[in-house]
C-alpha cells in the first residue's frame, strides 16, 4: 500500500530522541525527509546538506531502501581500518508484518463487531501502523546521523557513494557464497565468544580493557532481557487501550436504550472509556519511544561494543602468536626479520586499535549515559502529563455523576 | 385513571373512603378465620396501592414507578385507623396493614388477596411496621456481612463454612447483632424455599451464586495457591451480596426461613441442591420458557406495560451480556499488565545492578521499584474491576433471567385460566347434551363439575390478577434498586481508577528528580 508520511515538526517527528544529538554538526548533515511504503519495501528519501568538499554539490537527495543501509554497515563493519571504531548498529529491518496481518484480520469481516467498534479498531491499528512506520524511518535515521557525525566515519568512499550516487545501488540480496560467508563469520564470532569470555587463556593486560570486557558482557545480557519485558508491559498496556473500546461502544447503546434515570450515566461513562483508550494509548506508546527503543537502540549498541572487544581480543592474540613466532625463530635464527616486522605489525595494529577502542568505550559511556537521562526525564513527564490527563478526566466525570443524582 | 393511583386527597373524598374502611374492617374479622386457600403463599407483605389497577395504560416503560405515593397512603391510612376505628386496635395493631389500601373499587377480589396477610399478627405486624415506616428511603435497618471462610473437615468431604453476620434494630429478630456459621449448601438451600414459595406468585427472588465443581475441588483437595483464595473471595462476596439483596426484598425478609436463616445455630442440611442449586433453578427457569414460547401462547396481551417490559427486558439482557464480557477481557488483561510489570521491575533492577555509572544504576533501582509499585496498583484496580463492576454485571444477568422466570410463570398463569375456561365451556356443552339426552344421575354430577369449574375459572383470573399486579410493584421496586444499584457502581468503579492515576502521579513525581540526578 502506498502511503507517503508526513514529517510534522515536534515530538512525534523524532520520535527516536537520540538522533536529535546529533544532528547538529553544520559540515555535515543528514535526514530522512520523505518515506514511502510500498507492499514489501520501503522507500527512504535521503537529503544530505554539506560544506565539505567531497561532495559534487552543497544538497543532495537520492532514495535508499533499507537493503543499502544494511550494506552500508557490512563495508564498515568488515573494513579492518575501522578495527577499532565501534561501528554504530544496522537499522532493523523494517516490520509491518504484524500489524498489517491485524488490518487484515479486522478487514476479513469479523461479524461480532459492530460498526462502532470496527471504525475505532480501525482507527487504533492504522495510528499503530503509522507509528511503526515513523519508528523505523527514525531508526535508518539515527544510524546515518551518527556515521555522519564520527570524525573518522564520516570520510567513507562508500558513505558518499551511498549520500551521493542518485542511481538505485542495486544491492542485492546475498547469494549463497555470501550467506556461506556469513555462516562462517558465525562461527568465527562463537570463537570470539569464547576470547572474550576468557576461556581461551588469554591475558589481559589492561585493567581498563578488563573491567570493560567484565561489564559489557554482563550489561548486554540485562539489556536484552530488560529490552524484552519492557516490550511485553508496552503491549499488554496496548490491549488494555483496545478493551476500551468495546466496552465503551457496550456503554453507548445501553446508554440509549436505559431507562430515563440511567442514560446521563451510561453515556457519560461510554464518553470516559473513549477517551482513557486514547490517553492509554498513548502511556503504551510513551513507553515503546522512551523506554523499549531505547533499551533496543543499546542492546544493539552494546553488541557493537562487544564486536569491538572482539576484534581487539584478536589482535591481541595476533600479537601475541607473532611474538612466540619471532622467539622461536631468533631460538633456531632463521627468517628473524621477517618475524620481526610482522611482529612489529601486529605490535603496531594492536596498540592503534587499543587506543582507539579506549576512546570509543569512553565515548559509548557517556553517549549511553546521556541517552538514558534524556529518556528517562521524558518518560516520567509523559507519565505524569497522561496520568493528571486520567485523573482529571475521571473526576470531572465523577462530578457530572454524582449531581445527577 | 390517574386517580385510582394516587392517594386520596384529604378533605371530603374522605367521606367514601371511610366507608369502604368500615367495610374492609368486617371483611377482615371474617377473613381471619376464613383464610382463604391459595397457592402457598405465606405472610406475602404486599405492600400494595399503587400499581393495583391492570389497565392497559400501564406507565410507560422509560419512567421507572418511582411510586414515593405508598408512604403517603400508609400515613394517612395510620391516621384513619387511629382515629376513626379504635375498636380494631386489639385485632389489628396499630399500623396500617396492607389491607386497608384496596381502596381502588377495580377489582373486587383484592381485600380478600391482601387479607392473607393476616396469618401470623403478631411478629407480622410489627416487623411491617417497621419496614414500612423505612419504606420512605427504601433502607431497611438490617446489614449483612460474610466473612472468615473456614475449611471444615478433610478430603473431598471438606467444605468452606462462612460466617453470616447480621445487624438489625428490627424487632422480629431475636437480637440487635448475631452472628451464624454457614456452607455454600445452606444458601442454595435457603434460595431453593424462597423461590419455591414465590416465584411462581410473581416475586423475584434474588439468585444464589452458581456452584462452581472446578473451584470447590481444588479447595477439598487442600491446594493452597492464589486460584483457590481467589475463588473463596469471589464465592464469599458473591454469597454476601446475595444475602444483602435477599434481604431488601421487604416480601423474603418477613419470611422465616430467611429469618432461621440468619438466626438459628443449627440449620437442618439441605438435601437436593444439585437440582437446586441458582444454575439449577435458571435451568428450570430457561425450560420453562422455552416451552412457554413453543406452545405458541397467543396470549392476548390487554397490557402494553407487559409486553414493553418483557422486550425492555430481553434487550438490556442482551446489552448487559456484551458489556460484561468486554469487562472480563478487561480484567484478565490488566492482570497480564500487572504480571509482565512485575517481571520489567526485576530486570530493571537487574540492569541497575550491571551498570557502572553510579547515578544512572541508582535511577534504573529506582525505576524498578517504582515499577513494582506500579504493578502493585495493577494489581489493586484489577481486583476493582472484577468485584466492583465486573460482578455487579454479572449478577444483574443472574437476576434478568429471574425477572424473565416471572413474567414467564405470569404466562403459564395466564394460560391455565385460558385452560379453565375451555373446560368449563366443554362441561356445560356436556351438561347440555346430557338435558336432551335425558339422563338425570349423570346430570347433576354434570352440574357439581360445572360448578367446580366455574370456581376454578374464577381462580384462575384472580391468581392471574394477583400475579400481573404483584409483578408490576415488584419491576417497579427491581428497576428502583436497579438504577440506585449501578449509580452507586459506577461511581465506585471510578472513584477506584482515579485512586490509581492519583497514585501514578505520586510514584513518578518521586522519581522524576532521580532521573534528572542522572550527570
Amino acid at each position: 500500500m502506498e502511503e507517503p508520511l508526513e514529517m510534522p515538526p515536534g515530538e512525534e517527528s523524532k520520535p527516536c530522541s537520540l538522533s536529535e544529538e546529533l544532528a547538529t554538526d553544520p559540515s555535515l548533515q543528514v535526514e530522512i525527509s520523505d518515506a514511502v511504503s510500498e507492499r514489501d519495501k520501503v522507500k527512504f528519501t535521503v537529503q544530505t546538506k554539506s560544506s565539505l568538499p567531497h561532495f559534487t554539490r552543497p544538497a543532495l537527495s537520492v532514495v535508499r531502501q533499507h537493503e543499502d543501509f544494511v550494506w552500508l554497515h557490512d563495508t564498515f563493519s568488515e573494513n579492518d581500518e575501522y578495527a577499532g571504531i565501534i561501528i554504530p548498529p544496522a537499522p532493523p529491518r523494517p516490520d509491518f508484518e504484524a500489524s498489517r496481518e491485524k488490518l487484515q484480520r479486522l478487514g476479513e469481516g469479523n461479524s461480532t463487531l459492530t460498526r462502532e467498534e470496527f471504525a475505532k479498531m480501525k482507527q487504533e491499528l492504522e495510528g499503530e501502523y503509522l507509528a511503526i512506520f515513523k519508528k523505523t524511518v527514525a531508526m535508518h535515521e539515527v544510524f546515518l546521523q551518527r556515521l555522519a557525525a564520527h570524525p573518522v566515519l564520516r570520510r567513507d568512499h562508500n558513505f558518499y557513494v551511498f549520500l551521493e550516487y542518485d542511481q538505485d545501488l542495486s544491492v542485492r540480496g546475498k547469494n549463497r557464497k555470501e550467506l556461506l560467508g556469513g555462516f562462517f563469520r558465525n562461527i568465527v564470532k562463537s570463537a570470539d565468544e569464547a576470547l572474550i569470555t576468557g576461556m581461551s587463556g588469554l591475558k589481559e593486560v589492561d585493567e581498563f580493557f578488563e573491567h570493560e570486557r567484565t561489564f559489557l558482557l554482563e550489561y548486554h545480557a540485562r539489556v536484552r532481557d530488560t529490552c524484552l519485558k519492557a516490550d511485553r508491559v508496552m503491549r499488554s498496556h496496548k490491549s488494555l487501550a483496545e478493551d476500551y473500546i468495546p466496552i465503551s461502544v457496550a456503554l453507548g447503546s445501553l446508554g440509549t436504550q436505559e431507562v430515563r434515570q440511567l442514560q446521563t450515566s451510561f453515556l457519560k461513562l461510554a464518553e470516559l472509556f473513549e477517551r482513557l483508550r486514547k490517553l492509554e494509548g498513548r502511556v503504551a506508546s510513551d513507553e515503546d519511544l522512551k523506554l523499549s527503543d531505547l533499551l533496543k537502540y543499546y542492546m544493539r549498541d552494546s553488541q557493537a561494543a562487544k564486536d569491538l572487544l572482539y576484534r581487539r581480543l584478536r589482535a591481541l592474540a595476533d600479537y601475541e602468536n607473532a611474538n612466540k613466532a619471532l622467539d622461536r625463530a631468533r631460538m633456531r635464527n632463521k627468517e628473524v626479520k621477517p618475524a620481526e616486522a610482522h611482529q612489529q605489525l601486529c605490535c603496531q595494529h594492536f596498540e592503534q586499535l587499543s587506543a582507539s577502542a579506549k576512546q570509543e568505550l569512553t565515548d559509548f559511556k557517556s553517549r549511553r549515559i546521556s541517552a538514558f537521562r534524556k529518556n528517562l526525564i521524558e518518560l516520567a513527564e509523559l507519565e505524569l502529563k497522561h496520568a493528571k490527563a486520567s485523573s482529571l478526566l475521571l473526576r470531572n466525570t465523577l462530578i457530572v455523576l454524582k449531581g445527577d443524582a | 385513571m390517574a386517580a385510582e393511583r394516587e392517594p386520596p386527597p384529604l378533605g371530603d373524598a374522605r367521606q367514601p373512603e371511610l366507608e369502604e374502611l368500615e367495610d374492609g374492617e368486617d371483611l377482615f374479622t371474617s377473613t381471619v378465620s376464613t383464610l382463604e386457600s391459595s397457592p402457598s403463599s405465606p405472610e406475602p407483605a404486599s405492600l400494595p396501592a399503587e400499581d393495583i389497577s391492570t389497565n392497559s395504560n400501564g406507565p410507560k416503560p422509560a419512567e421507572i414507578i418511582l411510586d414515593d405515593d405508598r408512604e403517603d397512603l400508609f400515613a394517612e391510612a395510620t391516621e384513619e385507623v387511629s382515629l376513626d376505628s379504635p375498636e380494631r386496635e386489639p385485632i389489628l395493631s396499630p399500623d396500617p396493614t396492607p389491607a386497608i389500601t384496596p381502596v381502588t373499587p377495580t377489582t373486587l377480589v383484592t381485600p380478600r388477596m391482601e387479607s392473607k396477610s393476616i396469618t401470623a399478627p403478631v411478629i407480622f405486624d410489627r416487623s411491617s411496621e417497621e419496614i414500612e415506616e423505612e419504606a420512605n428511603g427504601d433502607v431497611f435497618d438490617i446489614e449483612i456481612n460474610v466473612s472468615d471462610p473456614e475449611k471444615v473437615g478433610d478430603g473431598m468431604n471438606a467444605y468452606m463454612a462462612y460466617r453470616v453476620t447480621t445487624k438489625t434494630s428490627l424487632s422480629m429478630f431475636h437480637k440487635n447483632e448475631f452472628s451464624v456459621k454457614r456452607r455454600f449448601s445452606d444458601f442454595l438451600g435457603l434460595h431453593s424455599k424462597l423461590a419455591t414459595k414465590y416465584l411462581h406468585v410473581g416475586y423475584i427472588v434474588p439468585p444464589a451464586p452458581e456452584k462452581s465443581i472446578v473451584g470447590m475441588t481444588k479447595v477439598k483437595v487442600g491446594k493452597e495457591d492464589s486460584s483457590s483464595t481467589e475463588f473463596v473471595e469471589k464465592r464469599r462476596a458473591a454469597l454476601e451480596r446475595y444475602l444483602q439483596r435477599t434481604v431488601k426484598h421487604p416480601t423474603l425478609l418477613q419470611d422465616p426461613d430467611l429469618r432461621q436463616f440468619l438466626e438459628s445455630s443449627e440449620l437442618p442440611r439441605a438435601v437436593n441442591t444439585q437440582a437446586l442449586s441458582g444454575a439449577g433453578i435458571l435451568r428450570m427457569v430457561n425450560k420453562a420458557a422455552d416451552a412457554v414460547n413453543k406452545m405458541t401462547i397467543k396470549m392476548n396481551e390487554s397490557d402494553a406495560w407487559f409486553e414493553e417490559k418483557q422486550q425492555q427486558f430481553e434487550n438490556l439482557d442482551q446489552q448487559l451480556r456484551k458489556l460484561h464480557a468486554s469487562v472480563e477481557a478487561l480484567v484478565c488483561h490488566r492482570k497480564e499488565l500487572s504480571a509482565n510489570t512485575a517481571a520489567f521491575a526485576k530486570s530493571a533492577a537487574m540492569l541497575g545492578n550491571s551498570e557502572d555509572h553510579t547515578a544512572l544504576s541508582r535511577a534504573l533501582s529506582q525505576l524498578a521499584e517504582v515499577e513494582e509499585k506500579i504493578d502493585q496498583l495493577h494489581q489493586e484496580q484489577a481486583f476493582a474491576d472484577f468485584y466492583v463492576f465486573s460482578e455487579l454485571l454479572g449478577d444483574y444477568i443472574r437476576l434478568i433471567a429471574a425477572v424473565k422466570g416471572v413474567l414467564d410463570h405470569r404466562m403459564k398463569c395466564w394460560q391455565k385460566w385460558q385452560d379453565a375456561q375451555v373446560t368449563l365451556q366443554k362441561k356445560r356443552e356436556a351438561e347440555a347434551k346430557l338435558q336432551l339426552a335425558n339422563k338425570p344421575d349423570k346430570l347433576q354430577q354434570a352440574k357439581d363439575e360445572i360448578k367446580e369449574w366455574e370456581t376454578k375459572v374464577q381462580q384462575g383470573e384472580r391468581d392471574f390478577e394477583q400475579i400481573s399486579k404483584t409483578i408490576r410493584k415488584e419491576v417497579g421496586r427491581f428497576e428502583k434498586e436497579r438504577v440506585k444499584d449501578f449509580k452507586a457502581v459506577i461511581i465506585k468503579y471510578l472513584e477506584s481508577l482515579v485512586q490509581t492515576q492519583q497514585q501514578l502521579i505520586k510514584y513518578w513525581e518521586a522519581f522524576l528528580p532521580e532521573a534528572k540526578a542522572i550527570s
